[in-house]
């Protein structure tokens, strides 16, 4: 029980990673009507931001104190991060929240880039054809991942977790199970939160303001949408700057829990295509629907029981899924009839 | 309930709801074979529904299309047009990519080979016979010029003698002519009554889907006018020209 | 079952005797080794088999890679337990890519569009996965399957035949003759003209004529009274028994396979040349694997030093610029390149570079009759 509970907290964060990308991936599919193999990429994008604004404020004064020698015998050499050596105590506390804080950086990038993507290379594609536009995308990640990778080399950044938050919430205890019986790190937990937040916000934004009205008006049927002679174009491009933001956040966030380096986009644009397709093309709570079960059977699939009984089960299951689910409800749990069926 | 030998294409019986909402009660439709058959009636009043029921797309939900004997009902497209029924769209459903002469050879290749044939080491090119009869079609309609051009370049009018090339060289028992003339201007339309009147001397039997009078007079052997999912009237052109429940439920009252 | 029209003749003369004079004319090129040879062949001979399905009915697999390491898979177990000899090994390469095309093709094929696309990555990811996990006893996992000096090889033994090259590890033979050099070139070679001469049978037929049918308008052919699953099936058979003979001719130059050839970005690869090349063309995508393998090959063998011999002659700061620029598109960078290439393509020449040419030509023509 407490093993399966466990498992089910796992699934429930990474659940979450996947909600998030697959929300952005189907919002631009579903309103642009383009299907964007570098959605990855932009959650990349986002992990880096997060390394790149560590890089940043933990740039180093070198001084060198000749007075003391370090334990090799030359003058010692004194490394402070220019935010400490600005803001004082407050500067090691930034250093030490990094990651949360890169959000802020993550942000204002990720929004430029979603922009620019869409305004010099998606815009020319909304007319052509689904293997044009994935063809597009796909190469488009290509140059995103290299260029990441000409910038941070190829291997993984690890980035730390705040040392508050490093241990775990012992969540046995608060339901009355005995202490230490079921743990939850915290940081998944802020990421389990962080990532409903920013879902909820995400419908909220769609429900209840004017923007979002008419982009759920075009969701549901463009070409009504553009006979109303609403402008659509500056639209579409917020849609793609607010998916390219989510995306990003959700990387970003993501960077203590697996280190990033420029392929993590590629390895989970596959996954939550999958999640999209298992959610139903164009339906936003069915991609939310979906990460969190596709999360939490793969976390299921990767306990030692199930393995037992079918081996290999954790490396396939959410293909598998994928498969069963296309097969034989071909429009995803919540998928509307006639999306991209011909 | 037997099908006399002339009649090819018998829809009996047939009702047909969409959840609550009857789209097609009681229809009894017979198409006599070498007729043209029109059926007629306003927007709304099931005709596409028919239509659709008859090429076994939309199941009944009760009742039975029975074409020469064999029973339509749960058949795929392919099938019902390998049993000898061609279908030309209201819209022409053409293949943009390929060349006007291959259009046409491509339907025969269907008619002679079947639904399937792994025909990979033949050659399209040496086909002679097919070739022959599908220049010889394209000459009939004056497109013959155009036979290398991509069929995507005609124009609309083009197009749906184009689709009607493809139908015809398939020598179909029965051909269903889903609304030929909708969206065109009246020249186009008086054209096309002009093609299908000329089709009309090939002796193939035919049911025509439309709302234009003026097509259906011109064309029909016998008409049924469809009202609200019935069938209100069922005869020659004459008889439904001057029956005046036609006249109430298709004209409102007012004429042409 | 052997005729050509004319024209095609001629492009199949002209085919092979370019495909057989590579070693010539790829030497001003730089590129006329034979293991570099061996690679464009199969890669070509791939590509042409890609483009049987997504060239002419509109598929658009991302999955074919799987193909590809079934097939590499098969032949070196046909080296381990039969026989050194290549021809049991290919025949049983496109035999069991074929039979797992079947399957693959046969559940993927019930959707179209992206969805399709989504199932032949989902099963090719599979593929993978369980290469690397549960059937290591088959695929050996990360090491890769290698041929060792005890494997059986029953028919070998049984001939009591001396493997060629018997003082280590035994290679590849066919007839007797080592496939290695330019013997194992012109194999593939001979193999690529046979795929080029199947995929211009199978374009001029009644078979080839559905399969077009198919991608221009799926609606006309079922009410036209084709059934388009056979045809799409069989399609995605031929195709992927295409990428198991080059996955067996891969296991042929180097007798080892891995379960990396079958990753995802491998059949993006694939999808890449035929894009480059020119969809739906005959030429295009043998075109398109070369020009890739080429570059590839060039490309990611310039290193900074070259780049500072090349831009000597620039003052010493620009020089720096633009080598230290330059170097990020070449060496590991290559793939960069590759990326834009790509966007390039598809934003600029949708029709590959055989569409680029035919137009550059046509613009020719009509300028040289406006002079007139």
């Amino acid at each position: 029980m407490n093993a399966f509970l466990a498992q089910l907290l796992n699934g429930l964060d990474k659940g979450g990673a996947y909600a998030l990308i697959a929300l952005g991936l189907t919002l631009v599919f579903g309103t642009l009507g383009v299907v964007n193999f570098a959605h990855g990429a932009l959650f990349m994008l986002g992990c880096f931001c997060a390394v790149a604004f560590r890089a940043l404020i933990t740039i180093e004064t070198i001084t060198i104190d000749p007075t003391k020698l370090s334990p090799w015998g030359q003058p010692l050499e004194i490394r402070t991060p220019v935010v400490q050596d600005w803001l004082g105590s407050w500067g090691t506390v930034i250093v030490d929240y990094s990651v949360p804080l890169s959000i802020l950086l993550t942000i204002p990038v990720m929004l430029a880039i979603g922009i620019g993507i869409e305004r010099g290379l998606i815009r020319h594609f909304y007319k052509r054809t689904h293997a044009e536009q994935i063809l597009v995308t796909f190469g488009l990640a290509i140059v995103i991942g290299e260029v990441v990778k000409a910038g941070f080399g190829p291997n993984p950044w690890p980035q730390p977790i705040p040392n508050a938050l490093r241990s775990a919430a012992d969540i046995g205890r608060w339901i009355g199970m005995e202490p230490g019986a079921l743990t939850y790190p915290w940081w998944r937990m802020i990421y389990l939160f962080f990532a409903l937040s920013v879902i909820a916000g995400v419908f909220a934004f769609l429900r209840f303001t004017t923007f979002g009205m008419v982009v759920r008006a075009g969701m549901a049927d463009r070409e009504t949408v553009g006979f109303l002679g609403i402008d659509i174009d500056r639209r579409f491009t917020v849609v793609f700057g607010l998916a390219a933001v989510v995306a990003g956040v959700a990387g970003a966030m993501y960077t203590p829990l697996l280190p990033p380096n420029y392929q993590i986009g590629m390895d989970f644009l596959v996954l939550s295509f999958v999640v999209v397709v298992v959610g139903g093309m164009g339906s936003l709570p069915g991609a939310v629907l979906a990460g969190f079960l596709l999360g939490i059977l793969q976390s299921f699939a990767s306990m030692t029981e199930v393995k037992s009984i079918i081996p290999g089960i954790d490396q396939v299951i959410i293909y598998l899924v994928a498969v069963i689910i296309l097969l034989v409800r071909p429009r995803g749990l919540m998928g509307r009839r006639g999306v991209m069926e011909s | 309930m037997s099908t006399t030998p002339n009649i090819v294409l018998h829809a009996a019986d047939v009702f047909k709801n969409f959840g609550g909402l009857r789209a097609l009660s009681d229809i009894d439709l017979q198409i006599e074979e070498g007729k043209t058959h029109a059926i007629i009636g306003p927007n709304g009043a099931g005709k596409s529904t028919l239509l659709n029921v008859i090429i076994g797309r939309i199941p009944p939900t009760s009742g039975a299309v029975i074409f020469d004997g064999t029973v339509l009902t749960g058949k795929a497209p392919h099938e019902i047009n390998q049993l000898g029924i061609s279908r030309v769209f209201q819209t022409p459903e053409i293949f943009a990519d390929l060349s006007v002469l291959h259009n046409v050879m491509a339907p025969a290749f269907a008619r002679r080979d079947g639904a399937f044939r792994l025909s990979m080491f033949r050659t399209t090119a040496r086909e002679d016979e097919i070739r022959a009869e599908a220049e010889h079609l394209l000459q009939d309609f004056g497109m013959w010029e155009r036979r290398n051009d991509h069929a995507g370049a005609l124009s609309r009018g083009d197009k749906r003698r184009l689709e009607l090339c493809m139908c015809l060289i398939q020598h179909p028992r029965l051909l269903l002519l889903d609304e030929p003339t909708a969206g065109m201007s009246r020249h186009d339309t008086n054209t096309t009554i002009d093609l299908l009147k000329k089709i009309k001397s090939r002796g193939m039997t035919k049911v025509i889907i439309e709302h234009d009078m003026h097509v259906v007079f011109s064309l029909a052997d016998k008409i049924s006018v469809l009202a609200q999912g019935r069938i209100i009237a069922q005869g020659l052109p004459e008889d439904i020209r001057v029956n005046p429940d036609v006249k109430k439920a298709y004209l409102g009252g007012h004429t042409e | 079952m052997l005729y050509l029209s004319k024209t095609d003749r001629l492009k199949l003369l002209a085919f092979a005797a370019v495909v057989l004079l590579m070693p010539i004319w790829l030497t001003p090129l730089g590129a006329a080794y034979p293991g570099l040879m061996q690679k464009f062949a199969i890669y070509a001979i791939f590509a042409i088999g890609f483009n049987i399905l997504f060239g002419l009915t509109g598929y658009l697999s991302f999955g074919h890679a799987a193909f590809l390491g079934v097939g590499s898979y098969t032949a070196v177990w046909s080296f381990k337990l039969l026989t050194m000899d290549i021809l049991p090994a290919m025949i049983f390469a496109v035999i069991v890519s074929g039979i797992f095309a079947l399957v693959i093709g046969f559940f993927s094929l019930r959707r179209t569009g992206i969805y399709f696309s989504i199932l032949t990555l989902a099963f090719a990811q599979m593929c993978y996965s369980l290469a690397y996990s549960v059937l290591t006893p088959i695929t050996n996992g990360e090491t890769g399957l290698l041929l060792t000096r005890n494997d059986p090889r029953i028919i070998d033994t049984a001939l009591g035949a001396a493997h060629v090259g018997a003082e280590g590890l035994p290679s590849p033979t066919f007839l007797g003759i080592a496939m290695s050099g330019y013997s194992g070139f012109y194999l593939c070679a001979v193999l690529l003209i046979l795929a080029f001469f199947i995929a211009q049978k199978i374009f001029a037929s009644p078979f080839g004529l559905a399969l077009r049918g198919i991608k221009s308008n799926q609606t006309r052919m079922i009410y036209t009274g084709f059934n388009t699953k056979p045809y799409t099936l069989a399609a995605f058979v031929i195709s992927g028994m295409f990428a198991g003979l080059a996955g067996g001719l891969l296991a042929v130059t180097d007798p080892i396979a891995g379960a990396e050839r079958m990753r995802w970005t491998e059949s993006g690869n694939i999808v890449l040349m035929t894009i480059l090349g020119g969809v739906g063309t005959l030429i295009g995508p043998v075109i398109g694997a070369w020009v890739i393998e080429y570059f590839e090959n060039i490309f990611s063998a310039i290193n900074k030093n070259i780049l500072n011999q090349t831009f000597d002659f620039l003052p010493d700061g620009l020089q720096n610029v633009i080598v230290t620029v330059a170097s990020k598109f070449v060496g590991e960078g290559w793939h960069l390149t590759l990326g834009l290439l790509f966007v390039f393509i598809v934003v600029f020449l949708p029709g590959g570079l055989v569409e680029g040419w035919q137009k550059l030509m046509a613009r020719f023509r009509g300028k040289g009759r406006e002079k007139k």
